[in-house]
C-alpha cells in the first residue's frame, strides 16, 4: 500500500461536528429539567395542586420564551419539535383556507417541501424560488411570486446544509409593504395574506429571534439544535393569523395542539433558548474564528476543494450579532460545507468515523432517495459535487485541538480515496487511461 | 457534555449508520474490511507499469458511482491473471470492487467463461450481505468485468466473441430497454408510479405497461427476494 494512513490513535477521541444535525442537553438544561421528570409531573390541565404548580410552571416558560421573541405569551404554541411546527404552520394556514398558492424555496427542509408537496396534490399551487449560488433568496424575487392568490410565503431563516442566512426582515417588511398596499380595507385584527413563516430551527442559538424586527407572522423554533432536549419544540402565531390545527383532543396550546403538554420538555427547551441566546455574541464570534481557521487549515492542507455556500468573512471588527436588517452575519458561524474533488461523501464520512469524527455529506448514499442533497444540486452545483460534498457544524464543544486532530487525518484519507477513485477531474488522466 | 472518550471494545463494531427511516443498518465484517483494506487497487504510478489487455469502465461520478477495472488475461489459458480498478462510490461501491477484484485472480486467476458468468448476487453473496438499499452499488462490478473482458475480445481480435447486453425495447415511444427498467429497479423504483417518475415509461406507450409491470416484479424479485 503506497499510501498508509494514520494509525488510529489509542484512545479514541470522538470530535463532534454535527451540531445543525443535532446537540447534546446541556449540564444546565439537564438540571432544570430533571424535576419535572419525576417530581412535577402533574398534568397542568389538573386543578389540584400538583397540576396547577405544573400549569404555573407552563405558563412561565411561554412568557419567557414570548420575551424573548417580543411577542404575547398566547402567540407560543408549543408542539413536538421542529418537523410538527413546520408541518403546523404550512397545513395550519393552508386547509383554513383551503385553496390558494403557496410561496416557498429550493433549499428548504424536507418539513416544508414535503408538506408543500402534499398540498399540490390537495389542489393547491406551489411556486420553489430558486436561489443564487451561494443560497441567497432576494427580496425581489420573492416579492415578484406573488400572486392575488398567494396565502403563504415560507424561508428558512438559516439553511441546515450550507448556512446561508437568508435577509428575513428584509423579504417580511417587503411583504408587509404588499399587504398594506393590496388590503387596505382590513383593519387590524383581520387576517391579511399572504401570511409569512419562517423556519428558524438552525437560527435559534444564532441570530435575532425579535418577530417584530423580522415581520414574521409564523416562525418555527426547535430545542435539539440549542442544546435542549428533542421532540420539544414551538410555533410562534401572530394574532389574527388564523390556523387549523394538525392534532385535535384535549384542547391544549389554545386549542391549536391538543396533546397533555411535555413539560420537562418544554421547561427544557426553554432554559435552552435562554442560554443560547444569552451567549449568542460571544459564542458566534468564538465559532466564526475556529471555523475560519478550520477551513484555512483544509486550504493549506488539500488541493481541489471547494466551498459550498456562502463567503467566509474573518474580518475581527465585525460584531457577529446577526441582527435582524443589518445582515452583518450571511452564514452560520459554525457551518462549514467543503466539496472535495473526485471523491464520494459517504466514503470519507466512514474512514472519518473510524477516527471518531462526526460529520455529514450531501452525497446520495446517505439518503433513502438516491438523490444527492436538493440544496447543492439548487445552487446549481454538478452532482458529482454534491456526492462529495461534507458538512462540518461546530458547536460548544469544540475547540482549536478538535480541529487539529481532524486535520491530522481528514487530508490522508482524502488522499487515499483520490488515490482509489477513477475520476480526475482536478488531474491529467495518463494517456492508455482514456478511451 | 459530551463524553469525549470512546472505550476502547467500541471501537472494533462495524460501522452503523441510521438511514431515514429509522432504522439501523449494518455492514458487515467482510465489508467493513474490504473498505478500509482494499486489496489490488491501481495505486499512484502505477498505471505506466501495469500490463493490461482489457479495460472496463461504468458508471459516472454524476450518478455517484463510476468504475474503472484493468484485467491482465493470459491468452493461452484464458484465465484473469491479473487485475487493478479504481472506484468513486460509497463504502459499499468500494468494497464490492475489492471483492470482485479478489473473486477474479484467486487460485491462478478464474476462466473467463466463468467470469462472465457473474452476477452482483455473487458479490453480495461474498460480501455476506448489503442493506437492501445499498445493494444497487454493487451492480457496477459485474458490468466492468463484462466490460473489460469485451475490450479484451476487441483488442486480440476476437469480435465474434463480444457480448452485446441483450437489450429489449420495452416503451417503443421513448425508446427505453428493459435495462433502463432494471437499473431503476435498483435505484429504488418499487411501483409503476416510481418507474414513471423516474423513465416516464409507458405514458406515451400504454399498451406496454403490463410489460413494464412483469419486469418491475422480476427484477425486484432477483434482487431484492432472499
Amino acid at each position: 500500500m503506497t499510501n498508509n494512513l494514520p494509525k488510529k490513535p489509542k484512545t479514541k477521541k470522538l470530535v463532534y461536528l454535527d451540531h445543525a444535525a443535532t446537540t447534546y442537553v446541556s449540564q444546565e438544561v439537564e438540571k432544570a429539567t430533571k424535576p419535572f421528570i419525576t417530581k412535577i409531573f402533574g398534568n397542568p390541565s389538573s386543578l389540584y395542586e400538583l397540576g396547577r404548580i405544573a400549569n404555573g410552571e407552563l405558563n412561565d416558560c411561554r412568557r419567557k420564551v414570548a420575551e424573548i421573541l417580543h411577542a404575547l405569551p398566547d402567540n407560543i404554541i408549543f408542539t413536538g419539535g421542529g418537523s410538527e411546527s413546520d408541518n403546523l404552520a404550512i397545513f395550519g394556514v393552508c386547509r383554513k383556507i383551503g385553496k390558494g398558492h403557496i410561496i416557498a424555496t429550493r433549499i428548504e427542509h424536507h418539513a416544508v417541501l414535503y408538506p408543500c408537496q402534499q398540498l399540490e396534490k390537495e389542489g393547491f399551487t406551489v411556486t420553489y424560488l430558486e436561489p443564487d449560488s451561494q443560497g441567497f433568496i432576494s427580496p425581489k424575487k420573492v416579492l415578484a411570486a406573488i400572486k392575488p392568490d398567494t396565502i403563504l410565503i415560507s424561508i428558512m431563516y438559516a439553511n441546515n446544509e450550507i448556512g446561508t442566512v437568508e435577509p428575513i426582515a428584509d423579504i417580511g417588511r417587503e411583504i408587509l409593504k404588499y399587504r398594506k398596499a393590496n388590503n387596505p380595507s382590513a383593519g387590524s385584527g383581520q387576517v391579511q395574506y399572504p401570511i409569512f413563516h419562517t423556519d428558524a430551527c438552525q437560527a435559534g442559538g444564532v441570530l435575532e429571534l425579535d418577530v417584530e424586527k423580522l415581520h414574521v407572522d409564523l416562525m418555527t423554533l426547535n430545542g435539539s439544535k440549542i442544546y435542549g432536549p428533542k421532540g420539544v419544540g414551538l410555533l410562534y402565531k401572530r394574532r389574527g393569523v388564523n390556523i387549523q390545527p394538525l392534532i385535535f383532543g384535549g384542547g391544549q396550546e389554545m386549542n391549536l395542539r391538543s396533546g397533555t403538554e411535555n413539560l420537562a420538555g418544554i421547561v427544557g427547551f426553554t432554559k435552552a433558548l435562554e442560554i443560547a441566546q444569552e451567549n449568542r455574541h460571544e459564542e458566534n464570534m468564538r465559532l466564526v474564528d475556529l471555523r475560519n481557521y478550520f477551513f484555512d487549515q483544509i486550504q493549506k492542507n488539500i488541493k481541489n476543494i471547494r466551498l459550498n455556500g456562502p463567503q467566509l468573512h474573518s474580518d475581527k471588527n465585525q460584531s457577529y450579532t446577526g441582527q435582524a436588517g443589518s445582515e452583518v452575519l450571511n452564514r452560520l458561524p459554525n457551518n462549514l460545507n467543503i466539496t472535495f474533488i473526485d471523491v464520494e461523501g459517504e466514503a470519507m464520512l466512514l474512514y472519518l468515523d473510524a477516527y471518531g469524527i462526526c460529520c455529514s455529506t450531501g452525497s446520495a448514499c446517505t439518503s433513502m432517495s438516491l438523490e444527492p442533497s436538493h440544496v447543492l444540486t439548487a445552487l446549481g452545483l454538478p452532482y458529482e459535487y454534491a456526492h462529495g460534498s461534507l458538512r462540518f457544524t461546530l458547536g460548544y464543544c469544540n475547540t482549536k485541538q478538535d480541529i487539529d486532530y481532524v486535520m491530522r487525518y481528514l487530508p490522508a484519507i482524502v488522499e487515499k480515496l483520490r488515490e482509489m477513485s477513477p475520476v480526475q477531474m482536478g488531474k491529467v488522466q495518463h494517456a492508455k487511461y482514456k478511451k | 457534555m459530551l463524553n469525549k472518550s470512546i472505550k476502547k471494545e467500541n471501537l472494533e463494531n462495524p460501522v452503523d449508520i441510521r438511514n431515514t427511516d429509522g432504522s439501523g443498518w449494518l455492514y458487515s465484517d467482510i465489508v467493513k474490511d474490504h473498505f478500509f483494506n482494499p486489496r489490488n487497487f491501481m495505486q499512484y504510478g502505477e498505471e505506466e507499469k501495469f500490463k493490461f489487455n482489457g479495460l472496463g469502465r461504468v458508471g459516472s461520478p454524476a450518478c455517484g458511482d463510476e468504475m474503472v477495472l484493468w484485467i491482465l488475461v493470459d491468452e493461452k489459458s484464458e484465465k484473469i491473471i491479473d487485475c487493478r480498478w479504481r472506484t468513486f462510490g460509497c463504502g459499499s461501491a468500494i468494497a464490492s470492487t475489492s471483492v470482485l477484484s479478489e473473486m477474479i485472480i484467486e487460485n491462478d486467476g478464474m476462466k473467463l467463461e466463468e467470469a462472465l458468468k457473474i452476477k452482483p448476487q455473487d458479490i453480495l453473496e461474498r460480501l455476506g450481505g448489503l442493506p437492501a438499499r445499498k445493494v444497487h452499488c454493487s451492480v457496477l462490478g459485474d458490468k466492468a468485468l463484462q466490460e473489460a473482458i469485451n475490450d479484451y475480445f476487441r483488442q486480440t481480435g476476437q469480435h465474434n466473441r463480444i457480448i452485446t447486453a441483450g437489450k429489449k425495447v420495452i416503451d417503443k415511444v421513448l425508446n427505453i430497454t428493459d435495462n433502463d427498467i432494471e437499473e431503476a429497479v435498483l435505484e429504488g423504483a418499487r411501483t409503476l408510479e416510481d418507474l414513471q417518475k423516474k423513465l416516464k415509461v409507458g405514458v406515451g406507450d400504454p399498451e406496454a405497461i403490463p410489460q413494464i409491470e412483469e419486469l418491475l416484479k422480476f427484477y425486484f424479485e432477483k434482487y431484492y427476494e432472499v
